[in-house]
């Protein structure tokens, strides 16, 4: 345990101005290094491959130091992380898929990401041409008296992305769900590679297209990381606008969805007006109502002028003005919270041992915000709280959500008085040697962890872009236990997952 | 409860508001009309996400919230193909997802439209030309109608599905074998 503590402490730099060091592992120390994720000493935060070798970002949960882990000289395999680390098992499994490494030792070695559609196999190694008929998935298997199965998806009920639950019930409980994701893997890691710094950020920015931000600015900070290029103040605080604005539009629509999920509409009609609102802004105000293509690595594309902060300062009055009456709403109509209080009960144990970032995690105890804890500017110069509670149920993953809610507002007009002069982008070339940067952004779903690699000429070698979901989905299929399937797109509402960004 | 729905009633409707105002307000009427001398009183709307980045979904909600309504023009989307006569298609159809969307739309009745909603759809947006993407709708289903854009904005949604009904009327008196395709510009 002492170990790989020391050596994350010792490698520990300011891993957003400067390229990320790796720590090369023997197989035993990779093994330790899983056992102390397992024990709870490190925070898995990404695992994953990159030819013949994998890597682990590894997290103090004290300290909050980050260091990048390497097993190397690996053609076959490599020591699984899930055998002792539950969190890490989908990941390994689409390090099967795309690189044709087995997970040594692990409990469930299915396909996750290969669904035998794809003409080739292992598409990030050598890939080859598939042979034959890919073989019909496993679900798991349920034993028990009275049980029966409801298939979902991938095509659901609603204007939703694609993905298939596999419930069993006994009645109307739910005794097992069983997620199966990977329906909308488009091959991302595989566009990357070879791709240029500026088709990255097109891509990065299109991964999940609700946190386009977020996206943007991780991928940005491990760009400018590896390239040693610091963006300007202004810059900076455009992001975090952004950033901000873009919290605020998915956490109002969630909001209202998950009460119309409880066949409370009028929530979804006076949330939906108010992230209208926002998108309206941030159309006017950046070009784009996601602010897709603003954030580049060096800065952003485009300045705002005194118009356009005057009208993001009249946005933030307004929804701060009409957003409360809608809390006390919630608060009060108690047909409404029979619905959210003691659904679908993430526990405080589950949560910490999986790292669940974002309000899922918030709402269960596990106190952790990378705005806070990870801090990068302009967060580390900017005051707000970061609610925390621990009865993980519908209900408080909708509180923390509102009071993230309100902490944006504030934080909106905080970083539009603060917002300095000067440029707003810097040149970003390449180095003439290989660099290795990481990006950590809070982005409204959690942390979004990207990982990129460039050569000598700049072009991406490799690029691992972690979304918060990847530890949040598992969580889900706890969460609904012992709860009926009416409820479930209730709870699943309160978790939204991408989809996206785990499919890659 | 009481207080917002006062403020509901006395205040001006959203919808009349909105700022694409003259346009939305033409696009309504003609689509209401449209819709009414085509198809009765209503379309409804079935979609798919082929392996989308999830906001072509988000606009696609949007077209629903109070600012456009698309209920009000008799537009509205439903939970099963079998009681949709359009298809919405978004993403740029993953291999993962080519038998799904195949049967969804097997299982529409005829007469039956497909709209591809964002340039992922159209042909494979910025994922065209990877393994495990088939570079749009158009190679597993016909397409009946392109909607631009990353994704594209709900205004734009709305005046797709106008272009679609004035096609629309034709083939259903002629019969989906007349093969109609209008096309907007990309």
């Amino acid at each position: 345990m002492v170990e790989i503590l020391e050596m994350i402490a010792a490698g520990q730099t300011d891993f957003r101005t400067t390229p990320m060091p790796r720590h090369k592992l023997t197989k035993a120390q990779w093994e330790q290094a899983a056992d102390d994720a397992a024990r709870g000493h490190v925070s898995l935060l990404g695992l994953w491959a990159t030819r013949g070798a994998v890597h682990m970002a590894l997290m103090d949960p004290n300290s909050h130091a980050v260091g990048v882990f390497s097993l190397e000289n690996r053609r076959k395999g490599f020591p699984s992380v899930a055998r002792l680390h539950p969190p890490a098992q989908r990941l390994e499994r689409s390090i099967t898929d795309l690189f044709g490494m087995r997970a040594e030792g692990a409990e469930d070695s299915r396909p996750w990401l290969d669904h035998g559609a794809w003409k080739i196999t292992t598409p990030l190694a050598k890939a080859a041409p598939r042979e034959g008929d890919a073989p019909d998935y496993d679900f798991l298997p349920v034993i028990g008296d009275g049980l029966h199965q409801v298939p979902v998806g991938p095509v659901h009920a609603g204007i939703i992305e694609p993905g298939h639950f596999r419930f069993t019930a006994q009645g109307e409980t739910v005794v097992r769900l069983e997620e199966r994701l990977g329906y909308t893997h488009k091959g991302i890691d595989h566009l990357m590679r070879g791709a240029s710094i500026a088709r990255g950020a097109e891509l990065a920015q299109r991964t999940s297209g609700d946190s386009t931000v977020a996206y943007g600015w991780a991928y940005a900070q491990a760009v400018e990381a590896a390239l040693g290029v610091t963006p300007p103040p202004r810059a900076v605080w455009l992001r975090a606008i952004m950033a901000e604005l873009e919290r605020l539009a998915n956490h109002l629509n969630d909001i209202g969805a998950i009460c119309n999920d409880a066949a409370f509409a009028l929530m979804l009609a006076q949330c939906g007006t108010l992230r209208e609102q926002v998108m309206r802004a941030a159309h006017a105000v950046f070009g784009h109502r996601f602010m897709r293509d603003v954030i580049v690595p060096g800065g952003v594309a485009r300045d705002i002028d005194s118009a356009g902060r005057g009208m993001l300062e009249g946005l933030v009055h307004d929804i701060a003005r009409d957003f409360e009456p809608l809390v006390e709403l919630y608060d009060n109509t108690p047909s409404l919270l029979a619905r959210t209080v003691g659904a679908g009960i993430l526990p405080v144990d589950l949560a910490a041992q999986f790292g669940a970032g974002g309000y899922i995690g918030r709402a269960s105890g596990r106190d952790f915000d990378t705005r806070r804890d990870l801090p990068y500017a302009p967060y580390d110069k900017l005051v707000f709280k970061v609610p925390l509670r621990s009865d993980g149920d519908v209900n408080a993953r909708i509180w923390i959500r509102i009071e993230e809610t309100r902490q944006s507002l504030n934080l909106l007009g905080e970083l539009l008085r603060s917002l300095p002069e000067g440029d707003v982008l810097v040149p970003v070339s390449p180095m003439k040697e290989q660099r290795e940067g990481l990006g950590i952004v809070e982005g409204f779903r959690g942390d979004v962890l990207v990982w990129v690699a460039l050569d000598a000429r700049g072009r991406i070698s490799r690029c691992h872009m972690r979304d918060p979901s990847w530890f949040q989905w598992p969580l889900l299929e706890a969460v609904i236990e012992d709860n009926i399937i009416a409820d479930f797109p209730l709870c699943n509402k309160s978790f939204n997952c991408s989809y996206s960004g785990v499919d890659l | 409860m009481k207080n917002l729905l006062l403020k509901a009633l006395i205040r001006k409707p959203l919808t009349e508001a909105a700022p694409a105002g003259g346009d939305l307000a033409e696009l309504g009427r003609t689509l209401e009309q449209e819709t009414r001398r085509r198809l009765g009183r209503s379309l409804a709307i079935r979609q798919v996400d082929a392996g989308s980045c999830n906001a072509c979904e988000l606009e696609i909600q949007a077209t629903s919230n109070p600012y456009y309504d698309l209920d009000r023009f008799g537009l509205h989307f439903v939970a099963s193909p079998r009681h949709a006569d359009i298809l919405l298609v978004t993403g740029p159809v993953t291999r993962n997802m080519e038998v799904a969307l195949r049967r969804t739309y097997d299982a529409m009745p005829n007469p039956k439209w497909v709209v591809a909603a964002g340039d992922c759809a159209i042909d494979g947006g910025c994922f065209a030309g990877s393994y495990a993407v088939l570079d749009g709708c158009n190679a597993v289903i016909p397409v009946d109608l392109t909607i631009p854009g990353c994704p594209p904005e709900p205004a734009a949604i709305m005046k797709g599905l106008v272009a679609l009904m004035r096609g629309a009327g034709e083939t259903a008196l002629r019969g989906k074998s007349a093969g109609f395709r209008p096309r907007s510009g990309k």
